[in-house]
């Protein structure tokens, strides 16, 4: 006979209340791994999805996804002339923050080396990849951009022709491709003013150099936009990526590169736990963390549910005792409902879960090794919470009974 | 006294108890001899804080007695506080206790009320069923087999009360107080009951009572008054 089944079936509406009220924290313990996954996937997506073998970026730095990564965009021809390089493409990346229809909108913008890379490679989920090499993009839905819609950015609008799925980056803002040549300008675009002011502070420093005054041609060019002039010209792109040809050792080519003074070189790989070890390690001990004191949380929580059942009952287990009974029934009977009410938890914490999560503004992503985990876990839950009832429990006699 | 072939279901020699110690020392029971046979229906008389709980839990092999002897069956069961058997199964399988509240789990139905008891002992599946029903229809409970306690009157609680200790065929049934809770006339049936289940399963019967206007039921009543047990009256005749 099942005394446990029949206890709580005869306590059944404090019993659903308890095991809702712990599948709740369950589900938030279950989210909080979901949403660091989300940020570890989202983190690495790019990179993965870009699938290039090499990233050339800004010596002694560690890429555009870590930090500030600035080179010439000639980088690119200069790494298309190692042997065994099959293609080479600029990569631009940067956020901007600007209201559209009324809202703010935040975009991480990637630029696309079109015409080479049209953006094949990304996820569409409707419309199509870039087909010109300026005005159009492809964005990401969590943007909340139809087809057709018009984006302005900088001094050009930019026509949305594609829509992407889960394409989001590592700080959370989805992605919005353009063509590299639009994604500079968005991000160098300066007001009218700005520029003439820039123009008549350079003709005036020229004015007293004397290599203006000897050639006053000089002077005209003063006026040209900065990257037309090649001692002005910053550099521009955030990294240039290298893919080699087949069967090509990419450490071979790698080492040719790690030879320019001017650019530090990394795999794939390492440019992935650069990203890991960085930004998203923070996020990953911190939701960690969180995630620890909440298991904690519910083990105490269970603790005192499972604790206060078994108060309930000690007149009943000392009669149980007085029969004759075994401790393993007595055991049982503890053991039994905390595990029932960890697993009722538990598939209260995945159905409500599965259905809340999508509305996050984050990806949650729950995966079967994380429902393992979790499993795992309610089921350690159950044992070292139901030990105070437990311990309380086998001290009762029989004695009471006749108290 | 009823003369029988059987050793007594119970016999205590000389037990004792005592609690505490120096100036807290307080002696509940004082060599305090007795035995009831098989089909025996005792009562148990004294005032509050007699030592009749003592003697009752020493009985049932819950609190050891400081000194003395029980014997059940004829076998030494416990020899001061050691105890000679494993005292958890012999209370499962000779012994069967009942309490002035019927002390059913109230999560349990009349029916699985006795059947815990049976479960506890091992018997389960139809055995179990059909042994439960005969004793809940036998008491006069059958119909209600299927109530949860709290749905039961206190008589009917205390019927389904009997048919659990009744359920493993115990030598030995203690009763504390059974009738307390009851009216006089349902009292006085609870008690004919135990007169009967006494002689019908040949169990010897110890019942704690304070009703005496029911003592004629019993074949012998013992005194208990300071810890001494003496024999307060007999009315022979009564056994067979």
């Amino acid at each position: 006979m099942n005394l446990a089944i029949r206890d709580v079936r005869h306590n059944l509406g404090r019993f659903a209340l308890t095991a809702v009220g712990l599948g709740l924290l369950l589900m938030i313990v279950m989210g909080m791994g979901g949403i660091y996954k989300g940020i570890e996937e989202d983190a690495i997506l790019l990179i993965d999805e870009l699938d290039s073998d090499l990233w050339i970026v800004q010596s002694e730095t560690r890429g555009p996804f870590a930090e500030l990564s600035r080179l010439p965009s000639s980088v690119e021809d200069r790494a298309l002339t190692v042997p065994g390089v099959s293609d080479a493409r600029r990569f631009v990346t940067h956020t901007v923050q600007r209201v559209h229809q009324g809202r703010p909108i935040r975009i991480s913008i990637v630029g696309l080396s079109w015409p080479e890379d049209r953006g094949e490679w990304l996820p569409i989920l409707s419309g199509r990849t870039i087909g010109q090499g300026h005005f159009e993009m492809v964005a990401d839905r969590t943007l909340g951009l139809a087809i057709g819609e018009m984006v302005q950015l900088g001094k050009d609008s930019y026509r949305v022709v594609g829509i992407t799925q889960n394409m989001i980056s590592s700080g959370g803002d989805g992605l919005a491709f353009l063509t590299v040549s639009d994604a500079l300008a968005v991000q160098f675009d300066s007001v009218g003013e700005a520029t003439r002011l820039e123009r008549a502070a350079r003709r005036g420093r020229a004015e007293h150099t004397d290599i203006v005054q000897s050639q006053p041609g000089m002077l005209e060019r003063a006026d040209l936009p900065a990257k037309l002039i090649p001692a002005l010209g910053s550099p521009t792109v955030s990294a240039i990526l290298v893919n080699v040809k087949p069967g090509v050792d990419v450490e071979s080519v790698r080492s040719v590169m790690d030879g320019w003074a001017d650019v530090t070189v990394y795999s794939a790989e390492e440019q992935r736990q650069l990203l890991l070890q960085g930004p998203v390690d923070r996020a990953r001990r911190q939701i960690g963390l969180f995630r620890v004191l909440l298991v904690a949380i519910s083990a105490i929580i269970m603790s005192l549910i499972l604790y206060t059942m078994t108060l309930d009952k000690v007149h009943d287990i000392a009669l149980l005792k007085l029969m004759g009974a075994k401790d393993r029934v007595i055991i049982g009977l503890v053991l039994q409902e905390a595990f029932l009410l960890g697993g009722i938890a538990y598939v209260i914490a995945y159905m409500i879960g599965g259905q809340l999560f999508p509305f996050f503004p984050r990806r949650v992503i729950v995966t079967t090794e994380m429902m393992i985990w979790l499993a795992f876990a309610v089921a350690v839950i159950c044992v070292v919470g139901s030990s105070l009832g437990i311990r309380k429990a086998m001290g009762v006699s029989p004695n009471e009974v006749l108290s | 006294m009823k003369t029988t072939t059987h050793p007594p279901a119970i016999e205590t020699i000389a037990l004792s108890k005592t609690y505490g110690s120096g100036n807290t020392e307080v002696i509940a029971l004082r060599e305090a001899s007795m035995s009831i046979g098989r089909g025996e229906v005792v009562a148990l008389l004294g005032p509050s804080g007699s030592g009749k709980s003592t003697l009752l839990s020493a009985i049932g092999l819950i609190n050891p007695p400081t000194s003395g002897q029980i014997k059940i069956d004829g076998k030494v069961i416990m020899d001061g506080p050691k105890a000679y058997v494993d005292l958890q199964r012999y209370r499962r399988e000779r012994l069967g206790f009942i309490f002035q509240k019927s002390n059913l789990i109230p999560f349990l139905t009349a029916l699985e009320n006795v059947l815990i008891s049976l479960s506890i002992s091992g018997v389960e599946g139809r055995p179990a069923k059909r042994r439960a029903m005969e004793l809940l229809d036998s008491l006069g409970v059958g119909d209600r087999a299927k109530n949860l306690p709290s749905a039961l009157s206190g008589g009917q609680q205390q019927r389904v009360a009997v048919a659990r200790a009744l359920a493993n065929k115990p030598s030995l049934l203690l009763a504390d107080e059974p009738t307390a809770a009851l009216d006089s006339k349902l009292g006085r049936q609870v008690m004919e009951l135990f007169r009967e289940i006494g002689h019908e399963n040949q169990a010897g019967v110890l019942v704690v009572t304070h009703d005496q206007r029911a003592l004629d039921v019993f074949d012998r009543t013992l005194y208990l008054e300071d810890g001494v047990l003496t024999e307060h009256h007999v009315m022979p005749g009564k056994i067979g």
